[in-house]
């Protein structure tokens, strides 16, 4: 069996946030019968959007429906800023769940939809008529709210359930692939919303198969894959843990054969590759400070005229492909 | 727009919050329940005592001839019909449409994470499914009881009615008819909830207590103890001849039969309540 990898999530910067203020995941397994959801996750989330990635089938819902109390852990505990899900009535006061459940009361307007849903949380009829017209408000539906949700198309049934989920003004939003089914404008608007959001210091926990909207939008990504937790943390520091995909970058630059010879006295360095043009080479390293420190010697040393220096595979999908496989990606 | 929420209102403490929660799941389960298409067969079913002796009212004159001058007959009749076709038939299947589909019917519906991701105790969701079920079914069935009723003694003409009830034992009958009513409910309701709880294909449990309740009448004193039926059996004002093959048992005393089943739902719900909290959502496994 595959060994579980215990890894909290920004190490350095969650250091200074509170346990109550943290989404944690202790030991969690689940298994359906004998199927595998997820097994054995250790994560610690700080506010601000954390976005799941992985294939179809990797686990992401099964932590999202962990996190929300629709399912139970068969080992271990989750807790959500020191609520447990065993409290429904104290818990969800702090957590709205956008789910991808495609399933509406029968006959209810969206205004309905939402507007029920505060009343039996027990609003009065008063400050749920003005939480359910702001939630909509905030997700574009004022206009088409008096519509039956059946007669809603995709999107617009997408964008009803982000405001159910965010209607009782929670600290934490769990979204299961919120960006399904919207068209462009409505995905860029609700990548607004949720940036809005995350940066009032409510925690986004968000599901997408969408990688550079995820990359874009995102704080930290949880790599996972068949129930396993496989990395995480922002793009970046995780990338640099991935010792054995030594990082690319590419230098143009009007002396490359001096510089890659200078290169190739130092360990860290994996492989250089010199363009055919002569112009520049691409740079194989295990240790990125270690080559800007190098490059810069070597500029003064060499009086190097450098036109470019970009890393190639340090974005969401190199690492996503490092992690979790070419043949998987996009699932 | 700003993008820090509005400050969440208060909800309150727990009783007066409890009540409105539960105020919140009736009219929701109301409308979406007993408001909407979904209803028709279980107001049909209903209807079918109803239009029997309307039919038997308007069209029957002969067969009603004995009912119309002997009031005490029509009360036999009427006491045979109650528990023959209204309460072993008509709220037993209705009962069984009703509350088997409060939890059932959200999970085959997919629906039932609207519920279990609001911030409600789910004891609570049980409560307030449960009255919204009690609520729908008595006022259905007691309908459907005094529209039987009415059809019944319609033929007699107003005054001898009016004697009937207000100066002889008219009255009383009729407010034990409507009193067994509505144990019937409570009691079928609570039995058929738990039943959609526990089981993922509830119709062939529910088939299994209806041949039970329909043979009480050959069961053993003991085991005839063991069903609803035989309580509200104990409770008809006009005694019912259960034909040559009953075995006859004590009749429970009105008071142990009334406050026996109202113990017993309690229980039953208490069973409800622990099921539901423990339940996940994992829709693609029923």
């Amino acid at each position: 069996m595959e060994a579980a990898i215990n890894i909290p999530i920004n190490s350095t910067a969650q250091a200074s946030v509170a346990t109550e203020q943290m989404i944690i995941f202790e030991d969690v397994s689940k298994f359906y019968g004998e199927i595998l959801g997820v097994n054995r996750v250790n994560l610690s989330i700080a506010p601000g959007i954390t976005s799941l990635v992985g294939p179809n089938g990797s686990g992401k819902t099964t932590l999202m429906n962990l996190m929300t109390g629709l399912i139970q852990p068969t080992r271990g505990r989750v807790k959500v800023l020191d609520f447990s899900p065993s409290d429904p009535e104290v818990y969800f006061r702090h957590v709205g769940y956008c789910s991808q459940f495609d399933s509406f009361p029968a006959g209810h307007t969206g205004y309905e939809f939402i507007y029920s849903y505060l009343r039996v949380q027990g609003y009065g009829k008063k400050v749920a008529d003005q939480m359910t017209w702001q939630a909509l408000e905030r997700v574009g539906l004022t206009e088409p709210a008096k519509r039956k949700v059946a007669g809603y198309s995709k999107g617009m049934r997408q964008r009803v359930r982000l405001a159910q989920s965010i209607a009782h003004h929670p600290t934490v939003i769990v979204l299961d692939e919120p960006l399904n089914g919207l068209d462009p404008m409505a995905r860029a608007d609700a990548i607004r919303l949720f940036r809005e959001l995350a940066n009032s210091g409510l925690h986004l926990i968000i599901s997408s198969h969408i990688l550079h909207e995820v990359n874009a939008m995102s704080d930290r990504v949880i790599f996972i894959e068949s129930g396993y937790v496989k990395a995480a943390g922002d793009v970046e520091g995780v990338r640099n843990e991935l010792e054995e995909h030594p990082l690319q970058i590419l230098v143009r630059c009007d002396q490359p054969s001096t510089l890659a010879a200078r290169l190739f006295q130092e360990s860290h360095i994996v492989e250089v590759r010199i363009h055919d043009d002569r112009m520049g080479m691409f740079v194989k390293t295990r240790n990125t400070d270690m080559f800007y420190e190098l490059l810069h010697h070597a500029v003064l040393e060499y009086n190097l005229n450098i036109e470019t220096v970009a890393t190639v595979d340090n974005d969401l999908n190199a690492v996503y492909h490092y992690l979790i496989g070419a043949r998987q990606e996009g699932e | 727009m700003n993008a820090s929420l509005a400050e969440t209102p208060s909800l309150g403490s727990s009783w007066p919050l409890w009540r409105r929660q539960i105020v919140g799941i009736l009219r929701l389960e109301i409308k979406k329940n007993f408001l909407s298409k979904r209803a028709l067969p279980m107001y049909l079913l209903a209807a079918i005592p109803v239009v029997i002796l309307m039919m038997l009212a308007v069209f029957d004159r002969g067969m009603q001839r004995g009912v119309r001058t002997n009031l005490s007959q029509a009360f036999i009749v009427f006491s045979n019909l109650h528990e023959g076709l209204i309460l072993r038939t008509v709220i037993f299947f209705g009962c069984a449409w009703i509350f088997m589909n409060l939890f059932r019917g959200e999970v085959v519906d997919k629906s039932l994470h609207y519920y279990f991701l609001s911030a409600v105790k789910r004891e609570v969701l049980v409560v307030g499914k449960y009255l919204s079920g009690l609520i729908a079914s008595c006022t259905l069935f007691l309908l459907t009881t005094i529209g039987a009723l009415f059809f019944l003694l319609l033929p007699r003409g107003l005054q001898a009615n009016l004697d009937y009830i207000f100066d002889g034992p008219g009255w009383a009958q009729i407010v034990d008819y409507l009193g067994i009513t509505i144990l019937a409910c409570i009691g079928y309701g609570a039995l058929f909830m738990v039943i959609g709880l526990f089981f993922r294909n509830p119709i062939i449990p529910a088939l299994l207590v209806y041949g039970w309740e329909w043979l009480n009448f050959l069961l053993p004193p003991m085991l005839k103890k063991i069903s609803i039926i035989h309580y509200l059996h104990s409770l008809v004002p006009v005694p019912v001849n259960e034909g040559p093959l009953a075995i006859i048992g004590e009749p429970t005393p009105s008071w142990i039969a009334i406050s026996g089943m109202l113990a017993v739902t309690a229980i039953v719900l208490g069973l409800a309540s622990v099921k539901i909290r423990r339940m996940e959502i994992q829709y693609g496994s029923e």
